[in-house]
């Protein structure tokens, strides 16, 4: 690992120096295992963060969100330290990825740390200088808890074609105008592609987010098939 | 804890040259037809198991051990692969 | 093996004498689950015991608490590397649901509600050594450790302790159930680490 920064008070990217690394595609993830003195180990899957090829270099990143009770997550955003080596596997996966030849408007649907393979996805688009146009909803407890937001906020300003729609669930900012609530069908309605435009939907998440959100997209009129998930677990 | 097919990239890869995640099975259940990634992935477990969307049955079964992988698709009557890696 | 994670400590674990090769002592009970956890109402639930011949025995619940129970405590051992002792328990004993079944069979297929299947020498089932369990720490057993009733062998891995289990077959030769068809050990002896196929 060769450096770190934290994207929220609970959320930690950590950018790795990988020997060998193949490159990778937005959406893609790694595999990084744990082991402890006893030989004991732990295995858990991280999205990448960053984009092929990174600005600094040969550098991957991922965005690890702690779960207090969790095993590994706490490990990574507190424990781990610029100079660690970690064990990683991948990059691995090939169906929740995006392509720049994908010509088709995109609808980014993300809760939580969902949101870390979507802005793989984001800055894939910008180092392409991707036209197609692209929608991220990105749901989060609290402002506090979003990543990435001052990217965000350049990057809807900077990126033709890139929108950013915040939903707030326990908490929204001031002057937002609507209480704090789930993702609904409003909320993809309004601030999504109408199903006419036939876009390519990535939505990501915890697996009740991801439930709730596909769902809604299917009832809106939106092609199954042109909706790709991919659930991070929890409740 | 449910996840989904996705989660079952790293362990495929080891038994597949390419991604397997994309690959299409059909159901010996149902005859439901949908990329690996759709599965319905259930942990912890002895090992992972991934159910059909569509109604639940066991589509494949995998199993690692320190030195091994088994897999066991006795639940998907196809399965099939895009040669181009896409 | 890969590197050692500096500062890494894992879920709290202890080891011990007292227990198998390679298992790591639990207070919790954790939950293992292969797929959504059925939910089957008490007048639906049914246990049946078929023979190689087809013979049927079949409990429906009132008929199946109203046998004689034992209660019991004993260890138990997952393949997962866990192993949690002295849990109590009540249930039936297989040699009483046995008692009146005719079978030369040698193995058994054990089958539970959602489709587990999971394979044991019939040796292993009987002299006490097996039960269907219903309650667990003096409750009900919950769903989700396999309720309303589990088969409970806890001289094997716990793997062949079949959740939700509603029935067995008789099989004249020993076949494979879910685990073992996909890499486990076809018998599942903890002490001797027979974790997976070919241990
Ligand atoms: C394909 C894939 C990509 C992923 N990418 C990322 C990523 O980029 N960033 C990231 O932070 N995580 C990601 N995850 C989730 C990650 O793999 C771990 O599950 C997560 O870090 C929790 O691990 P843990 O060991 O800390 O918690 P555990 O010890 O496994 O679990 C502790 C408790 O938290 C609950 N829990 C487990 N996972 C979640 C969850 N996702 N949300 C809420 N509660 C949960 C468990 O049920 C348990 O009660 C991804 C998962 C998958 C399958
Ligand atoms: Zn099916």
């Amino acid at each position: 690992m060769v450096d770190t920064r934290w994207e929220t008070k609970t959320a930690r990217t950590l950018v790795l120096d990988v020997p060998e690394w193949p490159g990778h595609l937005p959406g893609q993830h790694v595999d990084i295992r744990l082991t402890a003195e006893d030989g004991y180990s732990a295995q858990r899957s991280y999205s990448i963060a960053s984009a092929w090829p990174s600005d600094g270099g040969g550098t991957v990143e991922l965005t690890v969100q702690r779960l207090e009770d969790g095993e590994v997550s706490p490990y990574l955003t507190d424990v781990v330290e610029k100079g660690d080596q970690l064990e990683l596997r991948g990059p691995v996966g090939g169906w929740f990825v995006w392509r720049e030849k994908q010509p088709a408007p995109v609808l980014l649907v993300a809760g939580g740390s969902g949101v870390v393979p979507l802005m793989a996805m984001i800055r894939a688009r910008g180092l392409a200088r991707g036209r197609q146009p692209f929608r991220l909803i990105y749901s989060v407890r609290t402002p506090e808890d979003a990543c990435y937001a001052d990217e965000l906020r350049r990057r809807v300003r900077d990126d033709p074609g890139l929108d950013v729609h915040f939903v707030y669930t326990r908490k929204a900012p001031d002057g937002w105008p609507a209480p704090p609530k789930r993702i609904d069908v409003a909320v993809l309605n309004t601030h999504g592609w109408p199903p006419d435009f036939q876009p390519d939907c990535f939505v990501c998440g915890p697996t009740s987010f991801v439930e709730t959100a596909a769902d809604i997209l299917v009832a809106l009129g939106h092609d199954a098939k042109k909706i790709r998930t991919e659930r991070f677990g929890g409740a | 804890m449910e996840l989904d097919g996705n989660a079952l990239a790293g362990d495929l890869r080891e038994v597949f040259a390419g991604d397997l995640t994309a690959a299409v099975f059909t159901c010996a259940g149902c005859g439901h037809a949908g990329a690996v990634a759709t599965l319905r992935v259930f942990q912890p477990a002895p090992g992972l198991v991934g159910r059909c969307p569509s109604c639940e049955d066991v589509v494949l079964r995998l199993v690692r051990t320190p030195d091994r992988v088994f897999l066991c698709l006795s639940g998907a009557t196809r399965l099939e692969l895009s040669l181009d890696g896409e | 093996m890969g590197i050692i994670s500096r500062g890494f400590g894992g879920r709290r674990r202890e080891s011990s004498p007292d227990l198998p090769p390679g298992q790591y002592l639990t207070h919790d009970f954790p939950v293992l689950s292969a797929g959504p956890t059925p939910r089957i109402p008490l007048d639906r639930w049914q246990f049946s015991i078929i023979t190689e011949t087809g013979e049927k025995h079949t409990w429906n619940w009132d008929e199946f608490t109203a046998l004689p129970a034992d209660e019991f405590t004993v260890d138990i051992h997952c393949v997962t590397k866990w192993s949690k002792l002295g849990t109590t328990w009540k249930g039936v004993s297989l040699d009483t649901l046995m008692a009146d079944v005719e079978s030369a069979a040698d193995y058994a297929m054990a089958h539970s509600f959602g489709g587990y299947t999971t394979n044991v020498p019939v040796e292993d089932l009987l002299d006490g050594k097996a039960w269907v369990a219903y309650e667990f720490d003096g409750e009900p057993l919950h769903p989700e450790h396999g309720g309303p009733a589990r088969l409970l062998i806890p001289h094997l891995y716990f793997w062949k302790s079949a959740k939700w289990v509603n029935g067995l077959r008789m099989m004249p030769e020993d076949e494979p159930g879910f685990w073992e068809a996909a890499g486990y050990h076809m018998y599942g002896d903890p002490w001797s680490e027979q974790r997976y196929h070919g241990d």
